[in-house]
């Protein structure tokens, strides 16, 4: 194959990546935005939707597609309802303290994980794709359900973003998100917008989960990598900006998979996290963002 | 803080330590070959106490401090042959210059930012032993020949793998440390530290440089976790990248918060009925991470204090 192609085919996969780098990532930042909880969880929440997308498309027989979307819909909500009731059980009673809700969330890492190698094993276990669909390019084939994967990620981008900006929810949200005390004053219930953007970045997370794993595996250390590049994704992006937190997740999903071509793995890891720390020291409201307040 | 009289912490600080001797004699072997390992780590939960609990500084990073007396010291024994106090100095410095390097950076951020950046760095240096797998051993790790790990004393050389010797160095370890953050805290520094905790605005008002006076402490708090990470290596002889993870990063965390944040003694408390609860249950069950997961929810939600925090808070104000 010629250097074109190649490229092509790299940055193809890149983009799958980005997309869901993107929906992980947003979850974080608006949990992080609005509420200003940094979860440490969130990866795990990830894994858990993956778990739950092969519990569910092996419980269901018929078409692969059947068990699929029914993973699509179902794993989501559950995740969702896992993380409304530890937000209530637990963030709510710490009063969203930043320092005590980190060693909490450390506390659901480590117990979702446990859990989830108790329950489910530790094999790796594959979900099969809905569809399998190959597109030919003039160089080569590819995997129709990869590029699903990057339109419903954008769709579900413009769908959040549609509801943050134009919506009454939205509107709720980012009055929260600015200032809790006076939207509280003005009648909003901070105390049921924050339960309800924990539990929708959790389905972010779940969902980004469900996309991928036709093409990867539900594996119970899976979340460990998503949070990191999550982090770091927001980190770049600014916290708690959309825009920001997209455009960051296309770079660094781009960049991610040519990186690892020249150097080896580990070291592209090694520059990126200590490039990532060093825009946090210096430059704290992201590459993208505005200063904070 | 209540001022009392400074013979009583004195007393009591020596009284623990008296007793920790005189159980290296009535211990059956099991028991003494774990406190040892529990008095080591001990000494990193105190360096991680000095910066979490005196300065209100929450790092998630500290097992790159561990770690770099661990490889400092364990590596200098390996590849270079040196002796065993040597090596040790040699874990102090590079714990020491590592500190001095992430705190000039770290201390540029606050709060929520300098949990992660410290989480990232210790994720670097992590990811660094495991790249450079050739010296390290990777994720493997290293042993530190038995032949290596004596001390030689004048005349008498003493075998480091001797329980009793090696308890006892744990044991000289341990109450350095003690006795050390209890002189740091008492004094007019250690008073400026807390004062930076509970209000930087007024403290920085009042002339204090807040900027120096941290690093100072995150220095301290480096060296002492890499004391701690040397003595690991020189006394039971391995060194591995397990211990630069991030959940070596959090046991510290754990083990202060159980003990009691500011505290002296807590971490000690900490440790050890961390490290007996995991012992004892990994006994049924090795989902020994559930147990740390379920202790630190309940502990930030119902026990923020810790054992001894909450001791002192009702009866024992004068506890340091």
């Amino acid at each position: 194959m010629h250097f074109g192609p190649h490229l092509l085919l790299a940055a193809l996969e890149g983009l799958v990546t980005s997309a869901v780098l993107a929906l992980t990532a947003l979850g974080l930042s608006l949990v992080f935005g609005v509420m200003r909880v940094v979860n440490v969880a969130h990866g795990e929440l990830f894994m858990l939707g993956a778990v739950l997308a092969w519990a569910i498309s092996t419980a269901i027989s018929g078409h692969p597609a059947l068990g699929f979307l029914a993973a699509l819909v179902l794993a989501p909500l559950i995740v969702g309802l896992i993380a409304l009731v530890a937000e209530r059980l637990v963030l709510r009673r710490l009063n969203y303290n930043p320092e005590a809700t980190i060693v909490a969330t450390i506390g659901m890492l480590y117990i979702i994980q446990q859990l989830a190698l108790t329950f489910y094993g530790p094999e790796a276990r594959p979900v099969e794709p809905p569809f399998s669909y190959r597109i030919l390019l003039p160089w080569f084939g590819y995997s129709g359900y990869k590029l699903s994967i990057i339109a419903a990620s954008a769709l579900l981008l413009v769908a959040t973003w549609f509801v943050l900006t134009r919506t009454k929810i939205g509107l709720v949200m980012r009055a929260t998100q600015y200032d809790s005390e006076t939207a509280q004053a003005f009648g909003i219930p901070v105390d049921r917008v924050y339960a309800g953007v924990f539990a929708l970045g959790a389905m972010l997370a779940a969902v980004a989960a469900v996309l991928i794993v036709p093409i990867s595996q539900a594996h119970y250390l899976m979340g460990q990598d998503p949070l990191l590049l999550s982090f770091i994704v927001v980190i770049i992006g600014g916290l708690g900006s959309l825009r920001g937190t997209v455009v960051a997740a296309v770079l660094i999903g781009l960049s991610d998979g040519i990186i690892s071509v020249f150097f080896s793995p580990t070291l592209a890891k090694i520059i990126a996290t200590l490039l990532v720390a060093m825009v946090l020291v210096f430059r704290p409201q992201g590459l993208f963002g505005t200063a904070s307040r | 803080m209540k001022e009392a009289s400074p013979a009583k912490a004195y007393v009591l600080h020596l009284g623990v330590i008296a007793l920790l001797f005189a159980l290296s004699f009535v211990l059956p072997e099991y028991h003494h070959g774990l406190l040892a390992r529990i008095m080591v780590l001990a000494v990193f939960a105190m360096g991680y106490n000095m910066l979490f609990g005196y300065v209100g500084l929450l790092s998630l990073g500290h097992a790159m401090f561990f770690s770099a007396g661990l490889y400092g010291a364990g590596l200098a024994v390996i590849h270079l042959g040196w002796s065993v106090p040597a090596a040790f100095a040699a874990g102090l410095a590079c714990g020491a210059v590592l500190a001095l390097v992430i705190g000039v950076l770290a201390l540029r951020t606050s709060g929520v930012a300098f949990m992660i950046v410290t989480m990232m760095f210790a994720q670097v240096f992590y990811l660094i032993i495991l790249y450079f797998a050739a010296w390290t051993g990777g994720d493997q790790g290293l042993v530190v020949p038995q032949s290596a790990r004596v001390l030689v004393l004048g005349d008498t050389s003493l075998g480091l793998t001797n329980p009793t010797v090696r308890y006892m160095s744990a044991l000289v370890l341990f109450s350095i440390v003690l006795l050390v953050t209890l002189a740091v805290v008492r004094s007019r520094y250690g008073r400026v530290l807390v004062a930076i905790r509970e209000n930087e605005e007024r403290t920085k008002m009042l002339g204090y440089d807040t900027f120096s006076n941290r690093l100072a402490a995150v220095v301290v708090s480096g060296t002492i976790c890499a004391a701690s990470g040397a003595a690991y290596a020189l006394l039971f002889g391995y060194v591995g990248s397990t211990f630069a993870s991030v959940q070596y990063s959090i046991l510290p965390l754990l083990w202060v918060l159980l003990g009691g944040a500011a505290t002296t003694l807590g971490p000690l408390i900490g440790t050890l009925f961390m490290y007996y609860v995991v012992d004892v249950t990994s006994g049924y069950t090795s989902a020994y991470l559930l147990i740390v997961g379920i202790a630190l929810i309940l502990l930030v939600l119902f026990f923020p204090k810790g054992v001894l925090g909450t001791i002192r808070q009702r009866w024992l104000g004068w506890l340091p």
